[in-house]
């Protein structure tokens, strides 16, 4: 599989984005592709999980231009980033603890019954919802002891993997996760990467934020290294060592021309 | 807990005061019958608190729609007059939830405003003189009337409670309003528009203190400006006993409910053991801090 081959994705062209005085990004340039998992590597502070909740449609850009399969988009709220087939796993997580395992997983995409009147209103399917969310989870081999236990009463990994149960869950195309195995156990941890697999055998275009660089060397493509809200570095994964990366990280190392 | 608490308190009283007639048929059905405005107006505070949100003018609200319904009825009849009554209820509602999450005010805040203000319009509307109540329509739906034996009262609070009960689990409105109380944050990341929610919980608050001002018009067969004033204390209790958490994210309908009766029979019992108002004051406000603060540390652990 070459990294040329594939369909480009998701193109972000010039992301600016400002809180008050601080540029958290800085004219960010970012292209995903199908079949492809690209890290987003940085810092604390260098501007990655603002880069995601830009695209996630959570943060309004300054400035910039997106496109999903070559078409011009602006991503409002995060209803419209979904209607484009981007899912994202936030680094909270974004899970209601007072809520049950289908309620959080289906939050927001309910499904509803007794026809027109029944959606207009939001009769929930309580019932297609269990079973549905049962289905979604044995296939993502996530192992939860009761679909109706709140959400709060689960372990750290359990919230974690019905989180990114939520983002894989819809075959959706493209997929971000921001620090995904950062609460789990080691098999846990291991699972994540093989359903990130998954996704890239499936040809998702995958965005992971880690600060792990094994896992980046494990799972991912290429790699995009943010600092203080610029990129300064775009790098295909099998080209540099694990050294290279955190250079790029801590900012002892500069790629000043782009692939 | 809430449940066990209303048998423990209703064993006690049936006890202590079994001469003074508290488990009397007639004596029962009064509990009934002043529990449901408490009721009600605990259902739609549920929602305000489960949003994470809190609704202070509630007393006030229901006190101004004593009022408008008696001149509203009196002068349009009885469907426009309570249909022009729950609108100023709930557009008060929206006038708080708009504020709160626009000028971004912690409805805290907003709503003591609007309690005062309210109770201000309440006072100058007919010059702190009760309107007295002619429709007898009017008195048979929302007060002395009885649909067999089963008086309009309890009614109205299985009728709020029922369609409460629905609207928060088997609703997406429901399941959207704990969510926002929970982690508005996360809410906000899925899609959910924070916004509407909040503003149409604080609708929902005041809608049904709206009626349950109504209730109490029709009870008395007046409106007047101090009607159901003196509750907002009293509804706070019912719905956090009742399960309800006072910070957002969970809430009980049928909790409320019942909550509201242990209110009810509370003051009921403690007019019968002869205590004088002053004391009557004191003791309930003793017992509301204890009854919240232990169903506040149940939910701490559950």
């Amino acid at each position: 599989m070459t990294v040329e081959a594939q369909a480009t994705a998701l193109e972000v062209e010039g992301l600016c984005k400002s809180f008050r005085a601080v540029q958290a990004l800085d004219h960010v340039d970012l292209t995903l592709r199908y079949g492809e998992v690209t890290a987003l590597l940085g810092d604390n502070g260098a501007g990655k999980s603002t880069f995601v909740k830009c695209v996630a449609g959570v943060y309004a850009p300054d400035t910039g231009r997106m496109r999903v399969d070559g078409v011009e988009t602006s991503i409002a709220n995060p209803d419209a980033a979904r209607e484009l087939g981007i899912e994202t796993v936030h680094q909270t997580l974004a899970v209601i603890d007072t809520l049950d395992v289908a309620e959080n997983l289906f939050l927001n995409r309910e499904h509803t019954r007794g026809g027109p009147i029944g959606a207009w209103l939001g009769v929930l399917d309580k019932k297609r919802m269990r079973i549905e969310t049962a289905h979604i989870l044995e296939r993502l081999g996530i192992r939860i002891p009761s679909l109706r236990r709140p959400m709060g009463a689960l372990s750290g990994g359990q919230r974690q993997a019905v989180a990114i149960g939520r983002a894989t869950a819809w075959g959706r195309q493209i997929v971000m996760l921001d620090e995904p195995a950062a609460a789990l156990g080691v098999e846990q941890a291991a699972r994540v990467l093989e359903l990130i697999l998954n996704l890239r055998e499936g040809g998702a275009a995958v965005l992971l934020i880690t600060h792990n660089m094994d896992r980046v060397s494990e799972v991912c493509d290429r790699a995009v290294v943010l600092r203080q809200g610029r990129k300064t570095a775009e790098v295909a994964v099998g080209d540099v060592t694990t050294d290279d990366l955190v250079a790029y990280i801590t900012g002892a190392k500069t790629q000043r021309t782009r692939p | 807990m809430v449940y066990a608490a209303a048998a423990l308190i209703f064993g006690l009283f049936a006890v202590v005061l079994r001469d003074d007639g508290f488990v009397t048929a007639s004596n029962l059905l009064n509990i009934g019958r002043q529990a449901a405005p408490i009721a009600v107006m605990a259902v739609g505070m549920a929602f305000a608190l489960g949003a994470a949100e809190i609704d202070l003018s509630v007393g006030s609200v229901a006190a101004l729609s004593s009022l408008v319904v008696a001149d509203a009825v009196g002068s349009f009849g009885f469907a426009a007059g309570v249909a022009i009554t729950l609108a100023v209820g709930a557009g008060i509602g929206a006038v708080n939830g708009f504020i709160a999450v626009k000028v971004r005010i912690p409805s805290f805040l907003v709503t003591l405003g609007t309690l005062g203000i309210v109770s201000g319009v309440a006072r100058n509307l007919n010059n702190l003189q009760s309107l007295p109540i002619r429709n007898d329509v009017y008195l048979n739906v929302f007060g002395a009337g009885s649909l067999g034996p089963i008086s309009s009262l309890l009614i109205w609070t299985v009728v709020i409670g029922a369609v409460g009960h629905l609207a928060l689990h088997q609703l997406r409105w429901g399941r959207h309003v704990l969510a926002v109380g929970a982690d508005r944050s996360a809410a906000a990341a899925l899609g959910i528009r924070t916004d509407r929610i909040r503003i149409t919980a604080l609708i929902a608050s005041a809608a049904a203190a709206s009626l349950a001002g109504m209730l109490l018009a029709g009870r008395l067969a007046i409106g007047r400006h101090d009607l159901g004033e003196n509750l907002l204390l009293t509804v706070i209790a019912a719905v956090v006993i009742g399960g309800t958490n006072l910070f957002g994210g969970r809430a009980s309908v049928a909790g409320a409910i019942a909550g509201s009766i242990v209110m009810a029979m509370l003051n009921n019992g403690l007019i019968l053991m002869g205590l004088r108002v002053a004391d009557q004051l004191i003791a309930r406000g003793v017992i509301i801090i204890l009854a919240v603060a232990l169903s506040m540390r149940e939910q701490k652990e559950a």
